[in-house]
């Protein structure tokens, strides 16, 4: 799960991160009651989530009430490459001397955390390592011991920060690594990290992704799921306990297993079609879980054909089809069905398909020749 | 010969008393597994019958002498079990449970690879070992002895691979899912080395999919330590970026982790990668018709 900035911040903040003075705004009036208390300038900023804020003009400063209400009114509802802004962060503008760049991230290459600094913050990362690879200094933390005090002190000598602030940023990388572990978080991310003309070190964005398999532990991050901007069908599909990936095609896929499913979606595109969506109805799948996943890959207006891959393991086959056949019953969807039925009690579930003798349902005996079938039916 | 599990494993159960745990500790035994223990921690002095339930690990393995564990508790309770199964000694982890936090697994698999224990998984269906044993949840009935060791990320994916091998003449020495977390216990690397030195497996095929880069690594390994040939698919080249692929550990991350990057690292080093499942049972029954 994706924390929005301020949301990340408030992490910070628990955990003694240093960050600037800030308010929570829905509205206009929300807004500037927020830089009045403030006091001004102060730097509006949209909340969404995605990159590239500034450029879109999301990130405004204000030097009075005016201005901040100028502000307000433009970001708020703004649409920043496809994300509406709903929500912004008002915060005490601060002075930039330098900015730097640290982060805490989940190696899977080495099964542990990593620190990360850098000087030259502010910008694009992934342009800096390209252009110098120097300048991003990283350090393994040994999750068993945590986080010393001699990997910031190394981290802050090594990525050559400025001598005056080597004991405050490697203090930083400290409480990022208490937030990294204390909120299973599996980024932790702050660009720029600022160094203000004071020499105050100050976290000025915050970016943290928390890991969804921990959020039973984390009531309050858990409580921040904001549903408003997820997909339809996503949405419909996570109430109903299915794990649905919407894509931007038009050929519905179900099937049993991440594995099998990815595998379906690449065998539908090398067949020349394009996939909706991802659908994974699980392993053990009941009648009532198909017919429910019916409605989800149905529901997008774009689906012009539906692929059921199954090969039952856990799953029984005549349990699949007995759940398309309740669909057909229920629904009654007008677009056309492939199914391909193999392992676990599959010659039943061929068998109650043939009986059922369902309007526009195909079977198909191989993988191969479901995709092939599915994608000519989709045209 | 086979690897990991076979007519030595003496199985314990963790979880036997839930729905799930009866139902595979049952089916595993059915198979012929040696299925010797049970613990739910205040359960102990019942039976699932006839499978005896301990309090503890310890007790299960001084009362029965356990040697292998399996894992099926819920994702909270799994990290834990895994820690108390490595404390009473017990070699061979495999688990099942899907869920598991992350920072979990990181604690665990930093503690592990410090002592003796190996684990396969989590968020995996287990090894099985055909006509030898059966630790998990692979359904045995697609599966005859031979030749072809299988190890993936992905269960229902080898199930389809591993039938149409069977369609096409041939059987498995094992197989291994090593579960779709992003921190497994045991890498691809760890199993294909057991793979190598094992001489009833004469071939061995690995699935593998988007997120991390244990494909790449294998990748190198396979180059310099392997001389058994090598047949890979990989699962997810038309997956966006950002998003989670039903596993937890299925996501490309930016321009980290694709589909084609692995297929494309693996043929750099010989190894052949099949278009899809059929075409790499394809490519693997064609290597071994010519060594007949």
């Amino acid at each position: 799960m994706d924390l929005l900035e301020y949301q990340g911040k408030q992490l910070f903040s628990k955990h003694g991160v240093p960050v600037p003075d800030g308010r929570h705004a829905a509205t206009v009036s929300e807004a500037v009651e927020a830089a009045e208390e403030l006091g001004y300038p102060v730097v509006i900023k949209a909340q969404v989530q995605i990159g590239g804020r500034g450029k879109a003009g999301g990130i405004k400063l204000a030097s009075d009430r005016a201005e901040a209400e100028q502000h307000a009114q433009a970001i708020l509802g703004m649409d920043i490459r496809g994300f509406t802004v709903h929500e912004v962060w008002v915060e005490k503008a601060s002075e930039i001397d330098e900015e730097y760049y640290a982060a805490i991230v989940f190696d899977r290459s080495a099964k542990q955390p990593m620190a990360m600094l850098s000087r030259m913050g502010g910008m694009d990362v992934e342009a800096v390592a390209e252009t110098d690879p120097e300048a991003m200094r990283m350090l393994h933390v040994d999750p068993l011991l945590g986080f010393q005090e001699f990997h910031g002190r190394r981290l802050a000598f090594e990525a050559g920060i400025a001598a005056d602030v080597i004991r405050p940023v490697g203090a930083m990388l400290g409480q990022l690594y208490d937030v990294f572990v204390a909120e299973d978080a599996t980024l932790v991310e702050v660009n720029p990290l600022l160094i203000t003309n004071a020499r105050e070190v100050v976290a000025l964005d915050a970016k943290v992704t928390i890991d969804d398999n921990a959020l039973y532990r984390h009531a309050d991050v858990a409580a921040l799921r904001d549903a408003s901007g997820e997909d339809p069908q996503e949405r419909m599909a996570k109430e109903r306990g299915l794990t649905y990936v919407k894509l931007d095609g038009n050929v519905g896929i179900l099937g049993n297993g991440a594995g099998l499913v990815m595998s379906t979606l690449d065998v539908v595109a090398q067949a020349g079609g394009r996939p909706a969506n991802f659908l994974d109805a699980g392993g053990g799948s009941k009648a009532e879980a198909i017919t429910s996943a019916v409605e989800v890959i149905i529901s997008d207006e774009k689906v012009s054909a539906v692929l059921f891959n199954i090969f039952g393991g856990i799953t029984r086959c005549d349990e699949v089809a007995r759940g398309l056949i309740e669909a057909f019953r229920s629904i009654e969807p007008d677009v056309p069905f492939v199914v391909r039925l193999d392992g676990t009690n599959d010659v039943e579930g061929r068998a109650l398909l043939a009986e059922a003798n369902l309007p526009n349902v195909h079977t198909e005996a191989t993988m191969l020749g479901a995709a092939e079938k599915v994608v000519e039916l989709a045209r | 010969m086979a690897i990991l599990v076979d007519t030595d494993t003496r199985l314990v159960v963790s979880g036997v008393t839930g729905r799930e745990g009866t139902f595979h500790s049952l089916r595993n035994r059915d198979y012929g597994t040696q299925v010797v223990a049970g613990v739910t921690p205040a359960k102990g002095g019942q039976d699932v019958d006839g499978i005896p339930v301990f309090d503890t690990f310890q007790a299960a393995v001084s009362e029965t002498g356990a040697n292998t564990a399996m894992i099926f508790v819920p994702p909270r309770f799994a990290a834990d079990s895994i820690l108390e199964a490595e404390n009473a000694g017990i070699a061979l982890i495999i688990a099942i449970t899907e869920g598991i936090p992350a920072h979990d697994e990181l604690r665990v698999y930093n503690h592990l690879k410090r002592g003796g224990s190996r684990l396969i998984g989590p968020n995996c269906p287990g090894i099985l070992s055909p006509g030898k044993a059966n630790v998990g949840i692979i359904p045995a009935q697609f599966f005859k002895e031979g030749n072809v060791g299988l190890v993936s990320r992905s269960g229902t994916l080898t199930y389809q691979i591993g039938n149409e091998l069977a369609q096409g003449g041939f059987g498995n020495s094992s197989i291994v899912g090593i579960g779709g977390d992003p921190v497994p216990g045991s890498s691809f690397i760890d199993v294909i080395e057991l793979f190598e030195a094992d001489p009833e497996t004469e071939l061995i095929v690995m699935c593998g999919e988007i997120g991390g880069s244990a494909e790449e690594e294998a990748a190198e390994f396979i180059a310099t330590s392997v001389s058994k040939p090598v047949v890979a698919y990989i699962a997810g080249f038309t997956a966006p970026p950002g998003k989670t692929m039903g596993h937890a550990g299925a996501i490309v991350s930016g321009t980290q982790g694709t589909a084609a990057a692995k297929a494309e690292a693996l043929e750099a080093k010989g190894v052949r990668v099949g278009r899809n499942p059929t075409q790499v049972a394809e490519i693997a029954v064609e290597i071994l018709g010519a060594r007949v």
